[in-house]
């Protein structure tokens, strides 16, 4: 395999930008007109606009979640992004057809290259809409629909409005509502019974624009018997000011079906991350959400699975690596609502210096059922006492039916171990940075190869940085 | 100047002064014993010369090959050529064996290792000390037995082929038929390009490592050197007739 064409994310080749001309803007702030102007853009049916507009009046309602996750979230000034910035509505199908700037950055990112190398489709955002947009011709014949969600509105609202918005309300939380008002770009994917996709669909969703919020909408379905992986990546440049991305994700696996939902990000640390994913199993159904966040000024984000069918399944396992002064406030939610169903959660954070990790996971079985199972690890792993942990695990189990098995540890990279490395002849950073692969070896040993070896690949630019 | 030279090292633990002016000279091609009683700082000497920041050097000096290595970091000295084989082995979980030990060539190289290359040499190595091959993907050091820790230290040596080695009590919790196998390994290891230094308080060892030179420790300094014949002395007689000697002045 060559590490060349692997999913690329390093915060150093993504720290640029280019001065771009924007044929869409709707301005600064967020008022219906700006709803309004976004939803003319797209020429969006009068459903939508009506489901945008009522999202704001749930935005405008809702609390920021301060009391539980941080004050910092108070520093967001809503009123001095820009919330929808694009320089046309059709994604192309060609990277000749993409304008010279936005090709450039992609190219500089490397996605043309890994499209080539293992990928079934890649869809390319440059801030609020897809660039690029294409899959293999034969997923196409056998009827797989992977377009940006702005397409997917328009082509295919028969199977778009059945399922958004079905599994994460719009006022499930302050950030979903404010996706649901100014949700632009993100993927839509159906894959019809039986189709399984062996390589996995791509999306690299790509920030260029400063004082910028991204806000994609993502919706998978998989039916019956169907199976997708597909990968997200995701940076932006450092900019002095702060950038918002709340993005909303939405995965339906209908009976037998199989979604793994992979993200790999690593956000510069002006970025603020709060991001609502979620999924929904039916019968034997399986999701998986393997998600792997390192960098930004402060991640929320909580995946998770409605186990709604017999013998669903669902697993997060993620990785957290919170640097100086960045907040993971990470987790996992399952919610078993039918028999024999089972979940499994592990997630792993290393904190660095004034890092902060927080787990925070919610698993409920109710009293009715049998014969459902979760299995909860959280580890963290310490580097240098300043840096905090939380675990807030919140695990409702009732019914005797039921199990649940809950292991949590808390670690510190010793000096011991690093003196031990170093007169092996590693410097410091390379000591840090075996140790923190060591801890998390038994989690990415899971993962798709491409994305280990990326993942590997920032651990150690991290590591090799916090050591001075 | 292929020597490692310590020239009356005085070093403290938390302000109490464990060695207090020790001298040695280790030529390449040599084999040196280091013997004395528990607690007397022969770990303390081997942590100190390998750059543990909690030994504070307060005077005298060491050089390998004429470089100062008390002004160097842990892993400049590590890689300016010399090994510590611990006593206490640290565990790293989550690390294999096979990555630890590429990871440490490689940090010794411009250019990575070549992957097949270094396994040949690995499982070579690794069937000389009578390690089962399945070791490679175990985490460092992790639920080894005390006798699989010791091997593995010796593995590490031999891949890395160092100029001078520190084996610190290598022997403890061996049984004879392990202590042989690693004796094997390190006495592969002697030759005109390498200086060893064996820590350890039975004289065992030495019957299968055999020293060109025996120095005894005692309270933080060399206090007796001879050949082979004084570890059977310390063997037969305890420390207590050299204590007395230096009591006596002799
Ligand atoms: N980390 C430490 N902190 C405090 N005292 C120590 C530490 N390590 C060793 N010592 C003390 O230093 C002395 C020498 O120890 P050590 O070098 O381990 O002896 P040896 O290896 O000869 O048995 C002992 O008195 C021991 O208690
Ligand atoms: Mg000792």
């Amino acid at each position: 395999m060559s590490t060349e064409a692997a999913i690329d994310i390093d915060r150093e080749k993504g720290n640029f930008s280019y001065d771009t001309e924007y044929e869409y803007n709707a301005g600064i702030g967020l008022t219906e007109e700006t709803v309004n102007y976004i939803t003319d853009v797209k020429g969006e049916d009068d459903w939508v606009r009506a489901f945008r507009l009522k999202a704001l009046e749930s935005f405008r309602s809702k609390p920021l979640p301060t009391h539980w996750a941080t004050k910092d979230l108070e520093n967001i000034d809503f009123d001095k992004f820009r919330y929808y910035l694009s320089k046309g509505q059709q994604p192309s199908r060609t990277w000749d057809d993409v304008p010279d700037d936005v090709k450039e950055t992609f190219e500089r990112l490397g996605i043309p290259e890994q499209e080539r190398a293992f990928l079934a489709g890649v869809e390319a955002q440059f801030d609020s809409e897809a660039a690029y947009s294409r899959m293999k011709d034969d997923l196409a014949k056998e009827g797989v629909i992977f377009v940006g969600s702005t397409e997917g509105l328009k082509d295919h609202p028969e199977i778009f409005r059945k399922f958004f918005g079905k599994v994460i309300p719009t006022g499930d939380n302050k950030f979903s509502a404010l996706n649901s008002a100014v949700f632009s770009g993100g993927s839509f994917i159906y894959v019809p019974p039986g189709v399984k996709v062996k390589q996995p669909l791509q999306a690299y969703f790509r920030i260029n624009a400063e004082n910028f919020g991204q806000f994609e909408r993502t919706l998978i379905i998989a039916d019956e018997g169907a199976e997708v992986t597909y990968m997200e990546g995701c940076t932006a440049p450092k900019f002095e000011t702060t950038t918002l991305h709340s993005a909303v994700v939405e995965l339906v696996a209908l009976k037998g079906a199989k979604i793994q939902y992979i993200t790999v990000q690593n956000w510069s640390a002006n970025v603020f991350n709060l991001v609502t994913k979620r999924g929904l199993a039916e019968e034997d159904a399986e999701i998986k959400w393997i998600d792997c966040n390192i960098g930004s000024r402060l991640t929320m984000k909580y995946p998770g699975v409605i186990l709604k069918g017999r013998g669903a399944r669902g697993e997060v396992l993620s990785i957290a690596l919170a640097g100086d002064g960045q907040h993971q406030d990470t987790g996992a939610k399952m919610i078993h609502m039918a028999d024999n169903t089972t979940s499994n959660i592990i997630a792993k954070s290393i904190s660095i210096g004034e890092g902060q990790s927080t787990y925070r996971g919610q698993v409920h079985i109710p009293k009715h059922l049998k014969g459902c199972r979760n299995n909860t690890e959280c580890d963290a792993l310490l580097i240098n006492t300043n840096s905090r942990t939380d675990t807030y695990p919140a695990i409702t189990v009732r019914g005797d039916d039921n199990s649940v098995q809950h292991e949590a540890s808390v670690s510190k990279v010793n000096a011991e171990q690093i003196f031990y490395l170093m007169q092996r002849g590693l410097n410091e950073g390379e000591a840090m940075s075996l140790a923190v692969n060591g801890f998390v070896n038994d989690l990415v040993k899971q993962f798709p190869m491409e994305y280990s070896v990326e993942l590997k690949r920032l651990i150690d630019m991290e590591m090799e940085g916090s050591v001075g | 100047m292929s020597v490692l030279e310590i020239e009356n090292l005085k070093v403290n633990i938390d302000d109490k002064e464990i060695l207090n002016g020790l001298s040695l000279t280790l030529p390449k091609g040599e084999v040196h014993a280091i013997m004395g009683p528990n607690g007397t700082g022969k770990s303390t000497l081997a942590k100190a010369l390998a750059g543990h920041e909690n030994y504070e050097i307060t005077g005298g000096s060491a050089t390998m090959n004429g470089e100062d290595i008390l002004a160097l970091e842990i892993d400049e000295i590590a890689r300016a050529g010399l090994f510590l084989a611990f006593q206490y082995p640290v565990e790293i979980p989550g690390v294999s064996i096979a990555n630890f030990i590429r990871a440490a060539l490689n940090s010794r190289q411009e250019e990575d290792i070549d992957a097949v290359a270094y396994y040949k040499s690995l499982y070579a190595e690794m069937e000389n000390l009578g390690i089962d091959r399945k070791f490679t993907s175990r985490s460092v050091n992790e639920g080894f037995s005390g006798g699989e820790k010791k091997r593995c230290e010796i593995l590490q040596m031999a891949m890395l082929k160092p100029e001078f080695c520190i084996l610190d009590e290598t022997d403890s919790g061996l049984d004879v038929d392990a202590l042989k196998v690693v004796a094997e390994g390190v006495n592969q290891m002697r030759g005109e390009e390498r200086g060893i230094l064996v820590i350890t308080h039975y004289q065992r060892l030495l019957n299968y490592i055999v020293p060109d030179k025996v120095h005894i420790m005692m309270d933080g300094r060399i206090v007796k050197s001879g050949d082979k014949s004084l570890a059977l002395e310390v063997e037969e007689r305890g420390y207590d007739w050299i204590k007395e000697e230096i009591a006596a002045g002799v």
